[in-house]
């Protein structure tokens, strides 16, 4: 036995749980592997993540510690060997998926959102709702690079929200109370350079941007309508979409916020979760004009597009959360309905979209689910799981 | 505000309508409430609930709230806020429950 597989299997033993197979196995006899299919469980109520193997269908290890991981999500180092987990108590966590140990850890704000990796893997941002704006750090060490409050025009500390990279070493974010919209450069030498875009609507609850980096969106809670920034534009500006999506129909209750996250920007369409409604709205990418509507089973949280475009899974808010619609994006129409269990909260494809992990909370377990078929592949047991994330994400720009 | 009422009285109505049972709401089930503060609640006030996108519901937090006025809130949210109306999905029982519980710092 060598002494880094000594090592790695020693760190896991520690890593307390009962393995029939050591994380080494679906690596060669020499113990090295790849991380390539490699992933992160969070756990949200008990403060721990599985690192999982999608090859394997299984669980590698589980690392506790991480804190109150209520709204957590997870980036990772270009290399695909290290997970940042962004906690709700402000905690940034670095995780080591080959020891399966916490490697840093900053408790960075009192009260965080989600975070983001520049693409260069260098430096590591934090969204924060208390003390609100962003903080970022070296992604080596987890040293502060930069504090960078979010005051706005109006002269109020702002919680942070839909925070992304953008190609050349920039973050985006939006700014839940001011209504605003900022871009922190940090690819000169000195301080970041910010650039704000005031005015965008009311209560923007989440961002995100396409895949090629070019259309960051932000969806507004306080009104009917999206805020979008075309970031190849010189100069760039805001432009209101979808205004009055809703107009003249009393919004259904909402019992969970929509996410912006994984939606599917397939060539020329996007899919949306609107906000009130059992809808998904079909944006048309070359003007920004909705096209049509696909009514959905409830309100829909995540429209996570498989890789490849051609299906979207969405799921759903409490109380309608146990069941997954999928949608062909050729004909706009829901193709297969089907009920995983109770609290679907999150889907993640593997990085060719062959299979789709679901996380099933109140059944604590994760469905695998084959892409094509919907057969059920394998159930792992996990402490209410929430998010889940695969180290193919360090590739995409956006996550 | 008499709009609140009626509304309150239109989801208690068809709520008793819908099981049955016009006046006698069944007692709160206590342990299907705790998952549905923790879980649901905390999606936006956190599962420790010391806020979030939502505010804190901590005993410390709620101070300045009296238990009726919570409840009020807990059944018919708050317009102009992400805080969703939960009349369609509990009795007045229940968010009394939660109200008390939510007061008395049981569920931090």
């Amino acid at each position: 036995m060598t002494r880094l597989m000594r090592t790695l299997t020693l760190a896991l033993g520690l890593a307390a749980l009962p393995l029939a197979t050591p994380i080494l196995a679906a690596g060669a006899e020499d113990g090295l592997r790849g991380t390539g299919s490699l992933g992160v469980v969070i756990e949200r109520a008990t403060g721990s993540v599985l690192i999982v193997d999608t090859e394997a269908r299984a669980t590698l290890a589980r690392v506790e510690g991480l804190g109150d991981l209520s709204h957590a999500s997870v980036v990772f180092s270009a290399d695909q060997r290290y997970a940042y987990v962004f906690g709700r108590d402000g905690a940034l966590s670095k995780v080591d998926m080959l020891t399966a140990a916490i490697t840093g850890r900053v408790v960075q704000g009192g009260n965080a959102i989600g975070g983001a990796i520049s693409d260069d893997g260098t430096l590591v941002a934090v969204s924060n709702y208390e003390p609100g704006g962003i903080r970022v750090f070296d992604a080596r060490t987890l040293e502060q690079v930069a504090d960078i409050p979010a005051v706005g025009a109006d002269g109020l500390e702002s919680k942070t929200i839909g925070l992304v990279d953008l190609p050349g070493r920039r973050f985006m974010y939006g700014l839940y109370d001011s209504g605003e919209i900022w871009i922190a450069d940090f690819s000169g030498a000195g301080d970041p350079v910010l650039t704000k875009f005031p005015d965008i609507g009311l209560l923007p609850y989440d961002g995100n941007v396409t895949p090629d980096g070019r259309h960051y969106i932000a969806g507004l809670f306080g009104e009917d309508g999206l805020a979008h920034v075309d970031t190849w534009q010189e100069p760039m500006a805001v432009n209101r979409i979808l205004d009055g999506y809703g107009r003249g129909e009393e919004p259904l209750p909402v019992y969970k916020m929509p996410h912006l996250e994984g939606w599917a920007a397939l060539g020329e369409v996007m899919l949306l979760p609107a906000v009130g409604r059992h809808e998904l709205i079909a944006l048309d990418l070359r003007d920004f004009t909705e096209t049509s509507r696909v009514e959905t089973h409830g309100q829909p949280i995540f429209a996570v597009v498989r890789p490849g475009g051609r299906y979207v899974w969405v799921n759903f808010a409490h109380p309608l959360n146990d069941t997954i619609d999928v949608v062909d994006t050729l004909t706009l129409e829901v193709v297969h309905s089907f009920q995983p269990g109770p609290a679907v909260l999150h889907m993640e494809f593997t990085p060719r979209g062959h299979e789709v992990w679901v996380s099933v909370r109140d059944a604590n377990s994760v469905h695998v689910y084959d892409a094509e078929t919907f057969e059920l592949k394998a159930e792992i047991e996990s402490h209410a799981p929430s998010g889940i994330f695969f180290s193919a994400r360090a590739g995409r720009i956006g996550q | 505000m008499p709009r609140d009422h009626l509304i309150r009285f239109l989801a208690g109505a068809a709520l008793a309508a819908f099981t049955g049972s016009a006046g006698a709401d069944p007692a709160p089930d206590s342990e299907k409430l705790t998952h549905l503060v923790i879980q649901e609640c905390g999606s936006c006030h956190g599962l420790t609930l010391k806020g979030g996108l939502g505010t804190p519901l901590t005993a410390e937090h709620l101070e300045g709230l009296d238990r009726e006025t919570i409840t009020h809130i807990i059944l018919t949210g708050i317009p102009g806020t992400p805080m969703p109306p939960w009349a369609p999905l509990m009795t007045e029982a229940d968010a009394d429950w939660i109200a008390d519980m939510l007061k008395q710092g049981a569920l931090e």
